[in-house]
């Protein structure tokens, strides 16, 4: 590797770094044991650590079909398979706010779908907890969706054809050689999908609302707070943190290897 | 189909381009000639959008060499990110709560009142829970949306409530008074306690609906022009413009009140 | 008699497979041919994996594809175990795991026990406890001889087992294929494009070029009068490298 490469490496590297830095520096840590035991910041991380988790549930039950589904469609004719792409695609590239104002019209009480659910059930979604991990599962899933998708393309399918002379049916053959081989893919999108949803702002607060212990998360109660004692927002966005490091920390190796591979 | 054209309308309304005026707007006072140049960065209360833009253009009409841009949201964010330092030339606050945070810092000094504001409740125009009174809002079945008590709008909330002795729970808290509109204009809530002005900016889009409690709380908009300001002609001649009788004429038609 | 029965056409795209023979029990049919023969294609068709156009396969009176009657056995109810060229032994897996995949995948309550034993006559016991990565490319043939053998195939299937070793180790592992298709009861299958494999191991030989059967016989039989140019180029091969 040529030396010369340290030199925008180091500065990406300040760049990811230093803001943490400034962050644990600036820190009031004597006030922190009392800013962190208000109720209102363990209401926000509960329901934080609670919808992201559920988000992530719900997006491997669903996404990993998908993943498969999406997998497969390099069988598919050009445009099918490309609009199949994009439409996966989409929650990434679209700025949260703009996904928020998209689930109202499908899902608030004048919505395409929320609207009948109102008239004949009496079911609302804006301003309940459902409606949090739903914004959630919006933005985050798709992370989930091209890793494992990544990991199938990659894997060898012809471990499968082995399985199957050797007497496993489709479903034995899925459960005990397809899975375990996807799974550092399956870690790594689980991963990247329960990050994304603990830090999600924009989509949450224009679907969900903000409400404190129902949808008000971690995020929202952050910003929330940076107008009114910047000191009690550091105490939280400190919070955030730990909670990701403990999360990657606490996955083995080999399912972080998959955000590599 | 309407739902989306609310949409658009909302979208626009927020800012990106300008309503039609509600009455022919006052001239700006013309100078012989102009001298003032360069661009300002005006940082003003959300509730002040639809009025200041209408300043905007008239302001330009008599200083075309002058650029004025804006960032409107609600007054508690602006002001922190005032105190972090973002490079600002004049702030319209919507509590003299907001502009003190900016005072404090020492980055304004001597504001001035320049309008006042009262909150008035806010349905969907089909009022679909049939909303008259703000007593009508304790009914726990009804969706409810406010400001959070961080910003001017939801301090006047709070203290609406207190003089008022009602216990309503929301079921959520927006971040500016804006979003609290948006959401009655979606028809995603049955009410939604924002200003008159914004009621007013919102044409037929909501109803409003006036409460004689609503002068308990009446929010006071402090101006002034920032002591880092690189541009400080240029903002002193728009701080003066606002409190002209021109100005105040324009931002009365608006549904302000007098400071 | 139980004779294994294939008849069938496979749509390859450059050129079809049309191929047709019988085998009996307890024999060994060596399928050679050049690159891109159809040799692969037909080892497909016969394991459930290459979809046959038309045809049948039957092993004794059991029809594993019929295509007249639809009837078109899953791989895994074929009972038609098949060695890779690259052995394809599961990496999340031990060797021990692996033996045992298939007894356990039909629900064998002392797979594991089974696996171990074949281990042991395949002498990589020591072996068990390793994944495929940390074996060489003769442990690791040898390890999925034992996984084939162990899921108790009807019809035994090498394809190019030993096309990925070194030469010293290839004879080793092909004698021990020999010795232990000497007590497989059931159809063996071998196919190569070495003239060595051949010899050692088969008792028939079916050639084929350009998905045609282009001659069918004894391995003297081909020798005494080879029918096409590619067969004497292979018989001559015979003690090259």
């Amino acid at each position: 590797m040529p030396p010369a490469l340290w030199i925008p490496a180091g500065i990406a590297l300040g760049l990811l770094v230093l803001p943490l830095l400034g962050l644990i520096i600036r820190a009031p840590w004597a006030q922190l044991p009392e800013l962190l035991s208000r109720p209102t910041v363990l209401q926000a991380l509960g329901l934080s650590v609670g919808t992201a988790g559920l988000t992530t549930v719900l997006s491997l039950l669903l996404g990993v079909p998908l993943a498969f589904v999406l997998a497969s469609s390099v069988d598919w004719p050009a445009v099918p398979r490309r609009l199949m792409r994009a439409l996966v695609t989409v929650p990434l590239v679209l700025p949260p706010v703009v996904g928020g104002v998209a689930l109202l019209l499908l899902l608030g009480r004048r919505g395409l779908i929320g609207q009948p659910l109102d008239d004949w059930f009496g079911i609302t979604i804006p301003f309940t907890t459902a409606a949090v991990v739903i914004a959630q599962t919006f933005v985050a899933m798709p992370f989930l969706v091209l890793s494992v998708e990544g990991a199938l393309r990659a894997s060898d399918r012809r471990f499968e054809i082995a399985a199957g002379t050797l007497g496993a049916s489709r479903f034995t053959t899925f459960r005990r050689v397809t899975l375990p081989l996807i799974a550092p893919g399956i870690g790594a999108g689980a991963l990247l999908c329960f990050t994304r949803a603990l830090g999600e702002f924009g989509a949450t607060i224009t679907f969900a609302g903000s409400f404190p212990g129902v949808t008000q998360t971690l995020p929202i109660a952050t910003y929330l707070e940076l107008q009114r004692d910047p000191d009690a927002a550091i105490a939280l966005s400190l919070v955030l943190i730990v909670v990701s490091i403990v999360v990657l920390v606490s996955l083995r190796d080999r399912w972080t290897a998959g955000l590599s591979s | 189909m309407k739902r989306a054209l609310a949409l658009v309308a909302i979208l626009a309304l927020a800012g990106c381009a300008s309503t039609p005026e509600p009455t022919p707007a006052p001239a700006a006072p013309a100078t012989s000639e102009d001298t003032l140049s360069g661009s300002i960065t005006v940082f003003a209360a959300a509730s002040l959008t639809d009025s200041f833009d209408q300043l905007k253009t008239e302001f330009v009409k008599a200083h075309p060499n002058v650029e004025i841009i804006f960032n409107f949201g609600g007054s508690s964010a602006l002001a922190e990110q005032i105190v972090q330092g973002a490079p600002v030339d004049v702030f319209a606050a919507a509590s003299p709560a907001t502009m003190a945070t900016v005072v404090d810092a020492s980055l304004a000094s001597d504001p001035t009142d320049f309008v006042s504001n009262t909150l008035e409740l806010a349905v969907p125009t089909d009022n679909p829970a049939g909303v008259k009174t703000l007593t009508d809002l304790e009914n726990p079945d009804l969706t409810v949306a406010f400001c959070a008590a961080e910003v001017p709008c939801g301090a006047a909330t709070v203290k609406v409530l207190d003089a008022t002795g009602l216990s309503i729970t929301p079921d959520t808290y927006e971040q500016d008074v804006r979003a609290v509109l948006t959401k009655v204009q979606l028809g995603e809530v049955d009410a939604g306690l924002v200003y008159k002005t914004d009621v007013l900016a919102a044409g037929d889009t909501v109803l409003g609906i006036e409460f004689a409690e609503a002068s308990e709380a009446v929010n006071l908009y402090p101006i002034a022009t920032l002591t880092d300001s690189q541009n400080a002609e240029a903002a002193d001649a728009f701080v003066a413009w606002v409190l002209s009788p021109e100005g105040q004429d324009l931002l009365q038609t608006w549904g302000f009140g007098a400071p | 008699m139980n004779r294994l029965v294939a008849d069938v056409r496979v749509a390859r795209g450059s050129f079809d497979l049309d191929v047709s023979f019988s085998l009996g029990e307890r024999r060994t049919l060596a399928i050679v041919g050049p690159n891109g023969a159809g040799k692969s294609s037909l080892v497909g068709a016969l394991a459930g994996f290459v979809e046959v156009g038309e045809g049948r396969i039957l092993v004794g009176d059991r029809v594993i594809s019929d295509t007249a009657a639809g009837i078109d056995l899953p791989m895994d109810k074929r009972r038609v175990g098949v060695v890779f060229q690259d052995h394809l032994l599961f990496p999340h897996l031990t060797v021990l795991q692996n033996v045992a995949f298939g007894p356990r995948s039909v629900g064998r309550e002392d797979a594991v026990a089974h696996a171990a034993a074949w281990l042991d006559r395949l002498g990589i016991a020591s072996l068990a406890a390793q994944h495929p990565r940390q074996l060489s490319g003769g442990q690791a043939q040898r390890v999925a001889l034992a996984r084939t053998l162990a899921a108790e195939p009807s019809v035994f299937v090498l394809d190019e087992p030993f096309a990925s070793l070194d030469v010293e180790v290839r004879d080793e592992v092909r004698a021990e294929v020999a010795l232990h298709l000497g007590s497989f009861t059931g159809h063996t299958i071998l196919v190569s494009h070495d003239i060595d494999d051949v010899a050692a191991l088969a008792d028939e030989v079916l050639v084929i070029e350009s998905g045609r059967v282009s001659q069918r016989g004894t391995l003297a039989e081909i020798q005494a009068t080879p029918a096409t140019a590619y067969i004497r180029r292979l018989l001559s091969g015979r003690g090259e490298n």
